[in-house]
């Protein structure tokens, strides 16, 4: 792990990561079909910190970022499972798990 | 290792544990009343826990317990207490008495404690998120009605947006200044001459994360959906324990770690408290829907709070512990009279609902008022003695512009709360509203009494915010 940050240094872990984090925040923000995609865009952003938590972590050889890894992984888990849980909830009120509809309560 | 340091934590979450259990092997009819007394029973053993629980730092610097961490945990947990007691009646009649209700608040409230004592942005990120996963579910706890449905899946998404930006704010910190700990943070803070620019943006993710959790003013859009779409206990709860944890996780974050770099935020800070307390003063007074009006009138106060932060001293930290303080007391109570608007057995939420409450039910109309004017900020009620105490900590950093937008905003609010007043004494009067259940009228008054003689009690909630400030400052 040493060597692979030694060889191209962080930068190009950094820029995975920084990319991933643009591609979750523009899903959520420029996606008007499915609640679905804005689930998985949250995956992403998380997974964006991950991957900058493991980077950081073999470059500082501080094992807590790898730490933070598993929780985050955990959390994000649990996270996923409640998210498809009120998409389930809204699904059977609505009839429909399109982003433009979810305008009931306005002002 | 000193393990008792954390022992009102473990307490709770294995009366967490029991109490699930004991939930799924009584009848369904009757397993939500008795575990909500069982919350309740915890929340108290956890409280007295909490008052008496040691100084100290353990787990490996990733848990701290101090006069400030106790104060806030304090807090927290009355608010939860508080809003468990209002959703007994209205829980059955809305027919979402399940015994996974109190559960859930109280892991939530768990949430909130351990965010109060982090001492590593790791526990930080695990508090936030226990706390914040469990009021997702709470949200959409009533799975029948569309409008909860709703604001559940609005919260979910964008609160996972917030922590999500939270989290990568905590990653850049933590390669930047090589350690998640608040110690070691604060040591690569000082050390640094001119910081590093991946640390700055990881600080402004990790602030704008907290704001989007206070629903400080960019990042508010999601409130009023929320706290009009949730069952009322919930909202209730909603605008207490959380934004009093993020309130904990960011004075200490900011009053530690990033303390010598005060100049740097102040500004940030002042910006955003100045923006929610007129924008939460202005958008209010077009509401119709009263859930809607409190979701505005909370980002306003949550921006008077913050005043006391922006000060950045020990002296603003008190201000805005007592505001929380009164905050969250004026804020139940008004909510108890929210959840008592039922009329013929159908949830009525308008204001014009109140229409003649003063002929009808005086009791009730005379608690509203007593809340309404508090969160106007006449005195000598408890609303009043904590925006002296952030405007007078304002004035005394030299803020004199953020206090005088809070003082105006502050007179533009008081006419959309005392409009309330208007409408339940001097408008013709509607059908009469329900009787409220003894549980409301409970908290409604005793928060009503709580809110009238605050004045009594301002000494000892004053001296000990002052002594969990010191802490901090230290």
């Amino acid at each position: 792990m040493d060597n692979a940050i030694e060889g191209i240094g962080l930068t190009p872990y950094l820029s995975v990561g920084a990319i991933l984090l643009v591609l979750g925040v523009f899903g959520i923000f420029l996606n008007r079909k499915n609640v679905i995609i804005i689930l998985m865009s949250i995956e992403l952003i998380l997974l964006s910190a991950n991957i900058n938590f493991v980077a950081f972590s073999a470059a500082t050889g501080d094992l807590s970022g790898q730490v933070m890894t598993l929780f985050v992984l955990t959390i994000a888990a649990a996270e996923s499972a409640i998210g498809l849980a009120i998409v389930t909830v809204y699904f059977r009120n609505r009839g429909s798990i399109e982003v433009d509809d979810v305008t009931m309560m306005k002002g | 290792m000193n393990w008792t340091l954390a022992l009102p934590e473990i307490v709770l979450a294995l009366s967490g544990l029991a109490i699930l259990l004991a939930g799924v092997m009584q009848k369904r009819g009757q397993a939500f009343f008795s575990c909500t007394m069982m919350t309740l029973l915890a929340l108290v053993v956890t409280g007295i826990l909490v008052v008496m629980s040691p100084d100290g730092t353990g787990y490996s610097h990733v848990f701290i317990n101090d006069g400030f961490a106790r104060f806030m945990k304090v807090l927290s947990l009355s608010g939860a207490a508080l809003s468990l007691v209002l959703s007994v009646g209205y829980a059955r009649e809305m027919e979402i008495d399940k015994f996974e209700f109190p559960i859930l608040i109280l892991f939530s409230t768990l949430g909130t404690m351990i965010m109060a004592s982090s001492g590593n942005l790791m526990t930080l990120f695990v508090g936030l998120e226990l706390s914040s996963l469990s009021i997702y579910i709470l949200c959409a706890f009533a799975r029948d009605r569309v409008t909860a449905a709703e604001a559940g899946l609005k919260y979910f998404v964008l609160g996972s947006l917030a922590s999500g930006i939270l989290l990568y704010g905590i990653s850049l910190a933590y390669g930047f200044a090589g350690t998640l700990e608040y110690a070691g943070l604060q040591q690569a803070v000082r050390g640094s001459a001119v910081l590093p620019a991946g640390l700055m943006v990881g600080i402004v993710f990790v602030l704008v994360g907290l704001c989007f959790k206070l629903s400080m003013v960019p990042f508010h859009m999601w409130t009023p959906d929320v706290y009009q779409g949730a069952p009322t206990p919930v909202t209730s709860y909603m605008a207490g324990a959380p934004k009093i944890a993020a309130f904990a996780v960011l004075l200490r974050v900011m009053a530690g770690p990033f303390g010598s770099m005060t100049p740097q935020w102040q500004l940030l800070i002042e910006v955003v408290s100045a923006a929610s307390m007129v924008f939460g003063s202005l958008a209010a007074i077009p509401q119709v829907n009263i859930k809607r009006l409190m979701a505005y009138s909370s980002i306003g106060h949550m921006g008077y709070a913050m005043i006391g932060m922006a000060a950045g001293t020990a002296e603003g930290t008190r201000g805005t512990l007592v505001y929380l303080v009164t905050y969250l007391f004026m804020n139940v109570g008004a909510f108890a009279g929210i959840v008592a608007m039922r009329r013929k057995g159908r949830e009525v939420s308008r204001i014009s609902d109140l229409a003649g409450l003063g002929r009808t039910d005086p009791g009730m109309a005379l608690a509203m008022a007593v809340f309404m004017f508090s969160m106007a900020g006449a005195p000598p009620l408890a609303g009043f003695f904590g925006k002296l105490m952030v405007f007078y900590a304002a004035i005394n950093a030299q803020l004199y512009g953020l206090a005088a937008i809070g003082i105006i905003s502050s007179v533009i609010g008081a006419y959309y709360y005392i409009r309330i007043v208007k409408v339940m004494f001097f408008d013709a009067a509607e059908p009469a509203l329900d009787r409220s259940p003894v549980s409301v009228s409970f908290v409604s008054v005793g928060m009503g009494l709580v809110t009238v003689f605050f004045v009594v009690g301002l000494g000892p909630v004053s001296s000990a915010a002052q002594a969990a400030a010191a802490a901090l400052f230290r």
